[in-house]
């Protein structure tokens, strides 16, 4: 039980009229990267944005340690420790790279070791501190919207598709980005990209039409191509 | 060197307000005219930038439509005229620091009032109805129908005469230029204003949130933030501010009556839309446009000067659809 950091059981979510998730049960270990795969459409975002209460849960609950945070309020789900990374990045794009990192900062103020981890992981970040959100490119972005997850040590981040539109050579940079700040955080990623996914992800879930179709170890979906084309069909060629 | 590299070296959008005092000059003519009317388009645009800044920001902030700001303008107006009223010891004594006095008492009680009834209002109206436009339309025109009626029982039908501050009647007179000092300090205090807001905004952790807010407040909730909690601030200020709008504007006309809250709120949104939501920069550009061009064209041509702010907006909406200087686009 202790084992595991976030626990969704039987977690059903409607937008509007629809009924996305039909009762997600979903075992998140503590560390490491946990990866979270489907098609488009099979409700990865809508499990993430359930988890921040961005959406309400209308049945079923979301344990994060020791927290029921099924009810809570997105800012005081945040205050527990867990970071978001959404699929659009939600930087904002008025305010300079300092300032969206600052926002994320607890107290307004940076810790200059963290910092340096920060600017050593993405120096990008560096070179560009004074320089207004919007003027960067996509992944730049992508890697200011991590930064701020990792300003402060979270216990967890949720991140939403990060290699959706960035070049081979950035999503390599990505994946050594990852595999050290999963050192220290638990991270759980939901991702189309089933090659980046499995180069991370110990553990891995499925989603299929807001259920989960399969739970596992990375390596043993990564070695079974059956099992992958049979979850993951044509969306798996795809992204390959 | 193309037109729009030119623009954009000689300040852009920014200098718009100058190019138009500058095109204004050779049609007026007269330069003590010129300059007459040119303090009274600044003035009566600070003033309207005190009404209008505050609702930029709760439709920038929280997407909120608020048709009731109309009733805090009116409300400043009257309280001020009424605390004026109480004070005619101090509204026409000699003593410069009497009059300030009275003066700020009146702008302060009307400002106050716009803070505690702005809190009210959010709470009682407007969280009721977050992200439901047409909620929010019907619940505030109906906030405001009360609040005239309020108005009304309290003030009666009749107008109502603003007593001005003896230190602010008059005019400075520089060779053939009369300069009204009422209007020197109506922009005086719009300015300072806008300094105060400027640097809130951009110098302050409050602000720094208001503004990330106005992007995406989804986000700013996801860093850990509570934004309602924001908004009540922002909304409380942005009622207050149009309160401080109408306590000026009051004075600025010494006549009041129950319409001028409904009438001013046409300019609003006419400087809300053109500035652009959100931007309290835009907010000011916007104001001083309308104000300038309201005071041209109803020299000008009289009987273009209810159209003039229109037309004004058509054409820079035509040209930036999300106005001058929008914090967002949708």
């Amino acid at each position: 039980m202790s084992d595991f950091i976030l626990r969704l059981d039987d977690v059903h979510t409607d937008i509007g009229q629809y009924h996305i998730l039909h009762g997600i049960t979903l075992d998140v270990p503590e560390g490491g990267v946990y990866v979270l795969l489907g098609r488009n459409g099979a409700g990865k975002t809508t499990t993430l944005r359930t988890i921040m209460g961005l959406w309400r849960a209308r049945a079923g609950a979301i344990v994060f340690r020791h927290h029921d945070i099924t009810a809570l309020h997105t800012s005081d789900i945040a205050r527990l420790g867990i970071a978001y990374v959404p699929e659009n990045m939600g930087v904002f794009g008025r305010l300079t790279v300092e300032e969206n990192m600052r926002l994320a900062s607890t107290t307004g103020r940076f810790n200059d070791d963290r910092l340096g981890r920060v600017f050593a992981l993405f120096p990008a970040m560096e070179k560009f501190w004074t320089k207004p959100a919007w003027s960067l490119s996509g992944g730049q972005k992508q890697m200011l919207a991590i930064s701020r997850a990792i300003i402060e040590r979270r216990e967890m981040i949720l991140i939403d598709e990060p290699t959706k539109g960035l070049a081979p050579a950035i999503i390599r940079a990505m994946i050594d980005a990852f595999r050290e700040i999963a050192q220290e955080t638990t991270i759980l990623l939901v991702e189309q990209n089933f090659l980046f996914a499995s180069s991370l992800g110990a553990g891995v879930s499925v989603i299929d039409d807001g259920r989960i179709a399969h739970s596992g170890e990375m390596s043993a979906l990564a070695g079974d191509k059956a099992l992958q084309t049979r979850l993951l069909s044509l969306s798996l060629d795809a992204h390959q | 060197m193309n037109a729009s590299t030119l623009f954009a070296r000689v300040g852009g959008v920014n200098a718009l307000p100058v190019l138009l005092m500058i095109i204004a000059l050779p049609l007026i003519g007269s330069y003590s005219s010129w300059v007459t009317l040119t303090v009274a388009g600044l003035a009566m645009g600070m003033m309207i930038f005190l009404m209008a800044s505050g609702l930029s920001l709760v439709f920038g902030l929280m997407d909120v439509l608020n048709f009731g700001h109309s009733a805090f303008i009116s409300f400043g107006a009257f309280i001020a005229a009424s605390m004026l009223a109480l004070m005619p010891g101090f509204v026409g004594s000699s003593s410069v620091a009497l009059n300030f006095l009275a003066l700020f008492t009146a702008i302060g009680v009307a400002s106050l009032f716009g803070l505690v009834a702005g809190w009210f209002f959010e709470r009682v109206i407007v969280k009721p109805v977050y992200r439901d436009h047409l909620r929010q339309i019907l619940i505030t025109i109906g906030a405001l129908i009360v609040a005239e009626q309020i108005i009304l029982a309290t003030w009666g039908g009749n107008p109502v005469a603003v007593p001005r501050p003896a230190m602010l009647e008059g005019s400075f007179i520089i060779g053939d230029i009369s300069i009204e000092i009422y209007r020197v300090f109506a922009f005086g205090l719009g300015l300072a204003v806008f300094i105060v807001l400027y640097l809130v905004l951009n110098r302050t952790r409050i602000g720094l949130l208001i503004r990330a807010g106005v992007e995406d407040r989804e986000m700013v909730e996801a860093l850990g933030f509570k934004i309602d909690r924001l908004f009540v601030g922002v909304f409380m200020v942005g009622s207050a501010l149009a309160a401080m709008g109408g306590a000026m504007w009051a004075g600025y006309q010494g006549l009041i009556s129950g319409a001028l809250g409904g009438e001013l709120m046409i300019l609003v949104f006419i400087v809300v839309i053109i500035g652009g939501l959100g931007s309290i920069e835009g907010s000011l550009l916007g104001a001083l446009l309308v104000g300038l061009l309201g005071n041209y064209v109803a020299f000008l041509f009289p009987k273009l000067s209810l159209a003039s702010n229109m037309l004004l907006m058509m054409a820079i909406l035509l040209w930036r659809p999300w106005g001058l200087r929008p914090a967002l686009k949708l």
